[in-house]
């Protein structure tokens, strides 16, 4: 698809692309001025949902009262499963598993059955609690432990003879952990606006990363075809994978309540509702064996993965095979066994988040450098380098060869800026001397595959038309979620027409625009519509090229896009002149642009192929101090330096470097999220549920940019993705607390849990103090 | 008697008539006025995206606090000037907050931004030079981001706060201060009817009256638990008193030997006072909730809610504070431990309040500690609550040991058992120390719940403790915390 190929730009002929340029919407953000889907000023007579829910988390509803619901105060409708016109169900596979309503049965807690339609929010929510429920109630599984029934079969890859390789091993150990789930907290709530229009039209307001899952719900929901219903977003405050599926049951609710009363309905769930009603990070018990030489070099490896994914399958299948993906790190398994069983509870369906999966696959990589490590009275960073990717031993468990090292480098790098030495003795020294507080020292790297692993994903558009006075207008199927993926593909457009970005109009993503996009998901957002957006900008320049040479008699060779301007022979003019030239001379100047990742390939099946495009890498080093008391931490300094190839935009990148990092920092130390035994989720609100604050960030916070020549494959401008790897960083802390805690008793690995909260610290610290 | 409430928006006095009493500022910002510039984060003062600016007329100038607007009530800002994100820049001129802010590449998503901004611009406008991270992270404590991990946004703050104050805020304060005034009186106000009202009495005698007549309505000092009980519980509250206009109920007096606090008075007005008290108090109320909590929550209201799980009454009752209650015109004067009875239940007779509390100093031959312990630092609800105070005589002896914890029962409770244990041994006694850890034991039966299990209060509760112990014997050889370390105290081996 891509018709010609632009020559490769060398970096000081670039303009606007690798400037640090602010957030297009930094201006709107700082005054308030930005709208967000619940600052559109409401078409009049606009009705708002509010959601009930029965009071048990599985079990049966014998009888549903409803008349002192719609007795309330404004109430316009209440619906049930009954009032949907076609089908009730969001699940993202269209699969059946996911009622927007649920019928008769309930399979968690905070699971919807009806909505109240009313004339205020305030109105809707009120009457929602009057309605009576009559059920029988069932003990709930909670804890994966306790489940048996799983929402997909049981899937493994590896390689190798993994019992003999273990019985060969010099050294043997096994353990286990458990990992906790994380809330995404986006701070805009889940939120749609449904208007109708004519003729069975739906136009949807959906925060959401993926309009065109909405879109098709919205249809299937309706019984209308795709093509009568828009969805767009122009922004959405945060997603982080919160809003790839699990956008789309509120505005399937949303267009229902609006073909029912015939006026446009807003639904805006309550922060409780959302953090009750909506999926999180998958939870994990994980059961390892290993067998390495004396040295601590890897022989075999042989893990269970036990995920938690709620009551039904969601995205259960793409993040744990992540999960899996990612259980190597960057270590070298000659044989092994990934295992991975997914398995069904009575809770909240679990979901994407910033990692997809793959968080908790490295952190169990992780735990196992450190389980040889202490085991052997090694520096964790000394076992970690050792067991690295190298040249002959460079093939994943996947099979997919990695091509593209630049651990040693980066790892390298990174140990000598942060005078990880130096500090390891003296971090030693003063712990010998501390009785009360412990400090803890850790370097972990990041190596995270870029692709979604489901093929067809690794697509999108863009829509570019050039306007007669030589402003631009861009459109792409990618969602804007406060990564900067607008500014960041506004700025490749600048630089392909050689105008400032303020003449690219960036615009909200719409169906009706660019159909059959992906999710802005997998870091992907602006390897795929940066290209896309790049190709359209060429399909038109290539029609300028020709007008050019013929009516001028220059050679597209000898055009150059520059500073507002455009240069060609003895001709300098305006893009505007330029634009109006070929306008009068009947030259198409609008154009729709595709890309699609090349060389990759993944057979599920045989568990072979090349998933990725590329590996985006990285490594932090952090440092803590803990109280053995009280289990209470404090990270002290953090040092990180991340791979982004070359950067289309450093401050962005930047910001998504660090703002990764905490967020990985939250999901492993003070995030915890907890079910009480009736199945009820008792965090669900950020006074009970803490994501860090700005003190819980060391005053050392120091982030920088790999420098390289960038990846090996034609990327965008040479750039890599970023929006997850720095997440992964956060494990940097968790493995530092660990460290802190094996200062206690050498030779003894911390049994540590995540999240690593006052309490879970306490409890490994008495650990090592009761342990033999 | 006055029917409305009257505030500033825009350099404009605004009058309203009509208010319901559980109408919300954010939403009236919101839904009435149209203001969609704050935005609404959780709907409980936690996230801080609905930071507001609040500000009063101070002697001549106007001061400004943050408050979460999506849990104050539109009655509340009677007499105030109410400052939005969207009134700060000054034509196409952004505030130097902001400009900040964009430079530094502080926002994201912008969804927290303009809850950010006021945050940042009430300490902007709360000093006049340079300001320090622990005094910006302080600042920011009560506002949450989730995409840029603070440190862009800190060091926005660093910056716009390094030059002078050049604002147009600062440039009409007087004239702004005048308006205030002029708008203040000394008049009741009560908005509504017998049966449902939102009333801001200006005296204490009007308040009293008026509670007696209405035991049934709210009594609303900062309506940081309160506004929860409309915006999560959605309680109907038809009667709605508010305390903030009753003329020096929100006193703060220092006698020399103990403080004299009004029930209205903020935590933000007392911090002071508990600091120059023992700087652990001073920073168990720094950690009280965030700069929007404590610029409207008031002591009077942390003691008179009952919670278990309250800070300040542990460190007030091993103080030996009490606290004085009144009904119509009779008053009378309890220990603040005594009004507690159990688990949602307070001495307290119906139409009776609380109208301030008396806080004994610390003598010379008194040793004061408290610890908070939380699964984070700020903005946090204690897991367990410590506090402490050892009186010693010249031999070191403990006269009297007073110790009290929060999150441990269904009331905040004094260790009656620990206390009889320590109570006449030295302070470097061993065993007596290991006496008291058993009889700790005893004292109490904490429960498991979503902040901490029973076992780990308990480990907790014994550890904190230990620490007071070892601190107040000063014994230990290298450092005993992690935060709140006390200025000129003497840590070994550092």
């Amino acid at each position: 698809m891509l018709l010609n190929k632009p020559p490769i730009v060398a970096d000081a002929d670039l303009a606007v692309v690798r400037k640090p340029l602010p957030h297009d919407s930094a201006p709107r953000h700082v005054t308030g001025t930005a709208a967000y889907i619940d600052d559109i000023r409401e078409p009049s007579g606009t009705l708002h949902v509010a959601p009930g829910y029965a009071p048990i988390a599985s079990g049966q509803i014998t009888s549903l009262d409803l008349d002192e619901v719609r007795a309330a105060p404004g109430v316009v409708a209440v619906l049930t499963a009954a009032d949907i016109p076609g089908s009730n169900d969001v699940s993202p596979k269209l699969i059946g598993d996911d009622p927007a309503l649920a019928v008769d049965r309930v399979r968690f807690h905070g699971q919807v059955v009806f909505i109240v339609v009313a004339e205020t929010r305030d109105q809707a929510r009120r009457a929602a609690k009057k309605a009576k429920f009559v059920t029988v109630a069932e003990t709930p599984v909670v804890a994966i432990a306790e489940a048996t029934e799983t929402v997909l079969p049981e899937y493994s890859f590896g390689r190798g003879d993994v019992e003999m390789g273990l019985a060969a091993a010099p050294l043997k150990l096994d353990g286990q952990f458990s990992i906790g789930g994380q809330e995404h907290f986006y701070l805009e709530g889940q939120i749609a606006l449904a208007v109708p229009g004519e003729a069975g039209e739906m136009h949807v307001y959906s925060s959401t990363q993926h309009p065109s899952e909405v879109q098709h719900l919205v249809a299937h929901a309706l019984h209308v075809p795709s093509s009568a219903v828009t969805v767009e977003i122009r922004r959405m405050g945060g997603g982080f994978g919160g809003k790839e599926s699990q956008a789309s049951q509120w505005a399937v609710l949303a267009a229902v309540a609006a073909v029912k009363t015939g006026r446009p309905c807003k639904f805006r769930l309550d922060r409780d509702d959302d953090m009750m009603m909506t999926g999180k990070r998958h939870e994990f018990d994980v059961e390892y064996r290993v067998g390495a030489t004396s040295d601590g070099i890897l022989r075999s490896v042989d893990v269970a993965l036990n995920a938690r994914c709620g009551h039904s399958e969601d995205l259960s299948m793409g993040v744990v095979d992540r999960t899996m993906f990612h259980s190597d790190n960057s270590y070298f398994y000659p044989t092994c066994r990934i295992l991975t069983r997914r398995f069904r509870t009575n809770t909240v369906s679990n979901t994407a988040f910033r990692g997809f999966g793959g968080p908790q696959g490295m952190l169990f990589a992780e735990r196992m450098m450190d389980h040889l490590a202490y085991t052997l009275q090694k520096d964790p960073l000394d076992v970690r380098k050792e067991n690295f990717y190298r040249a002959g031993r460079d093939h994943t468990p996947y099979g997919m060869q990695v091509t593209d090292n630049l651990l040693h480098d980066l790892v390298g790098q990174l140990e000598r800026t942060s005078d990880y030495r130096a500090r390891r003795e003296e971090i030693t020294a003063w712990n010998a001397k501390s009785r009360i507080l412990k400090r803890g020292l850790a370097l972990t790297p990041v190596k995270f595959g870029i692709s979604f692993t489901l093929m067809m994903l690794n697509q999108a558009g863009a829509l570019i038309h050039l306007y007669r006075d030589g402003s631009l207008h861009l459109n792409h199927g990618g969602t804007e979620m406060g990564q900067g993926l607008y500014q960041k593909v506004a700025q490749v457009v600048a630089e392909a027409f050689g105008v400032d970005t303020a003449k690219v109009a960036i615009t909200a993503t719409r169906t009706d625009k660019v159909p059959n996009t992906s999710p802005t998901a997998a870091s992907s957002g602006t390897d795929l519509n940066a290209m896309a957006a790049q190709n359209a900008c060429n399909i038109i320049k290539d029609r300028l090229f020709a007008f050019i040479e013929e009516k001028w008699h220059v050679r597209r060779t000898q055009v150059t896009f520059r500073d507002n301007q455009v240069v060609f022979g003895n001709h300098v003019m305006s893009l505007a002149e330029l634009a109006n030239a070929a306008y009068v001379e009947r030259v198409q100047l609008s154009a729709a642009g595709f890309y699609k990742t090349p060389k990759i390939a993944w057979n599920r099946d045989k568990a072979e192929g090349r998933p990725f495009f590329y590996f985006a890498y990285g490594a932090a080093c952090s440092e803590v101090t803990i109280d053995t008391m009280t289990g209470e931490m404090k990270v002290d300094r953090v040092d990180v330096l991340h791979d982004v190839g070359k950067s289309l935009n450093p401050a962005i990148d930047i910001g998504q470097i660090e703002g990764g990092f905490v967020q990985g920092m939250g999901w492993l130390t003070t995030e915890e999220l907890v079910w009480d035994k009736q199945g009820r989720l008792r965090t669900h609100a950020p006074s009970t549920y803490k994501i860090p604050a700005a003190s819980d960030i060391p005053e050392h916070f120091k982030v920088e940019l790999f420098q390289s020549e960038g990846p090996r494959e034609d990327t965008i401008f040479k750039s890599k993705a970023v929006g997850e790897p720095p997440l992964m960083l956060g494990i940097s802390v968790f493995c530092a607390i660990a460290n802190a805690i094996a200062s206690l008793k050498p030779g003894v690995m911390p049994a540590l849990n995540a999240p690593a909260t006052p309490e879970a610290i306490m409890r490994a610290v008495r650990g090592m103090t009761t342990t033999g | 008697m006055r029917e409305t409430v009257r505030f500033v928006r825009r350099g404009q006095i605004v009058e309203v008539g009509k208010v319901d009493p559980m109408t919300t500022l954010l939403d009236y910002l919101r839904l009435t006025e149209g203001s969609t510039g704050t935005k609404e984060g959780c709907g409980e003062g936690d996230c801080g995206a609905c930071t507001v600016a609040i500000g009063r007329s101070r002697g001549g100038k106007v001061v400004y606090e943050p408050v979460n607007a999506c849990i104050q009530l539109l009655g509340m800002a009677d007499g105030t000037e109410i400052v939005t994100v969207e009134d700060l820049a000054d034509g196409v001129t952004l505030h130097p907050i902001q400009q900040a802010m964009v430079e530094k590449h502080g926002s994201q998503c912008g969804f927290c931004t303009p809850g950010f901004v006021m945050s940042l611009f009430s300490l902007y406008e709360g000093t006049d030079g340079p300001v320090g991270r622990d005094e910006v992270n302080d600042a920011i404590a009560g506002n949450l981001c989730r995409c840029t991990g603070y440190r862009p946004i800190v060091e926005a703050a660093l910056s716009a706060c390094a030059g002078p104050r050049d604002d147009k805020f600062r440039k009409t304060a007087e004239d702004m201060a005048g308006i205030l005034d002029f708008i203040t009186d000394d008049r009741d106000i009560f908005i509504g009817d017998d049966d449902r009202f939102f009333a801001a009495p200006a005296s204490i005698d009007g308040l009293a009256a008026l509670y007696s007549r209405h035991p049934d309505a709210i009594l609303v000092a900062g309506a940081t638990d309160v506004g929860l009980w409309i915006t999560k519980q959605l309680r109907d509250l038809p009667k709605i008193i508010h305390l903030g206009r009753v003329k020096d109920l929100d006193g703060i007096e220092d006698t020399g030997r103990e403080v004299l606090i009004g029930a209205a008075a903020t935590y933000a007005g007392v911090e002071p006072y508990m600091r120059a008290i023992d700087p652990d108090l001073g920073e168990l109320f720094r950690r009280i909730g965030s700069k929007q909590v404590r610029a409207r929550g008031t002591v009077g209201g942390n003691v008179a809610n009952g919670s278990p799980i309250g800070d300040t009454p542990p460190a007030l009752i091993v103080l030996g504070a009490t606290m004085e209650l009144r009904r119509r015109d009779r008053s009378r004067v309890l220990a603040v431990e005594d009004f507690y009875i159990e688990y949602g239940k307070q001495n307290r007779a119906a139409g009776e309040f609380v109208t301030g509390l008396l806080i004994p100093k610390l003598r010379p031959d008194q040793v004061f500690r408290c610890y908070k312990v939380t699964k984070r630092f700020d903005q946090d609800i204690s897991s367990v609550m410590g506090a402490f105070r050892f009186t010693l005589d010249e031999q070191g002896v403990i006269q009297e040991a007073r110790i009290a914890y929060g999150g441990m029962a269904g009331i905040p409770k004094r260790a009656k058992g620990a206390e009889a244990a320590l109570q006449g041994a030295g302070i470097r006694d061993a065993a007596a120390w290991s006496k008291a850890f058993v009889a700790l034991r005893d004292d109490f039966a904490p429960m498991d719940d979503h902040r901490a299990s029973a076992n780990y209060r308990a480990e907790t509760a014994h550890a904190l403790l230990g620490k007071a112990l070892l601190e107040a014997a000063g014994t230990p050889t290298s450092r005993t915390r992690l935060v709140g370390r006390r200025e000129g105290y003497v840590h070994a081996a550092e």
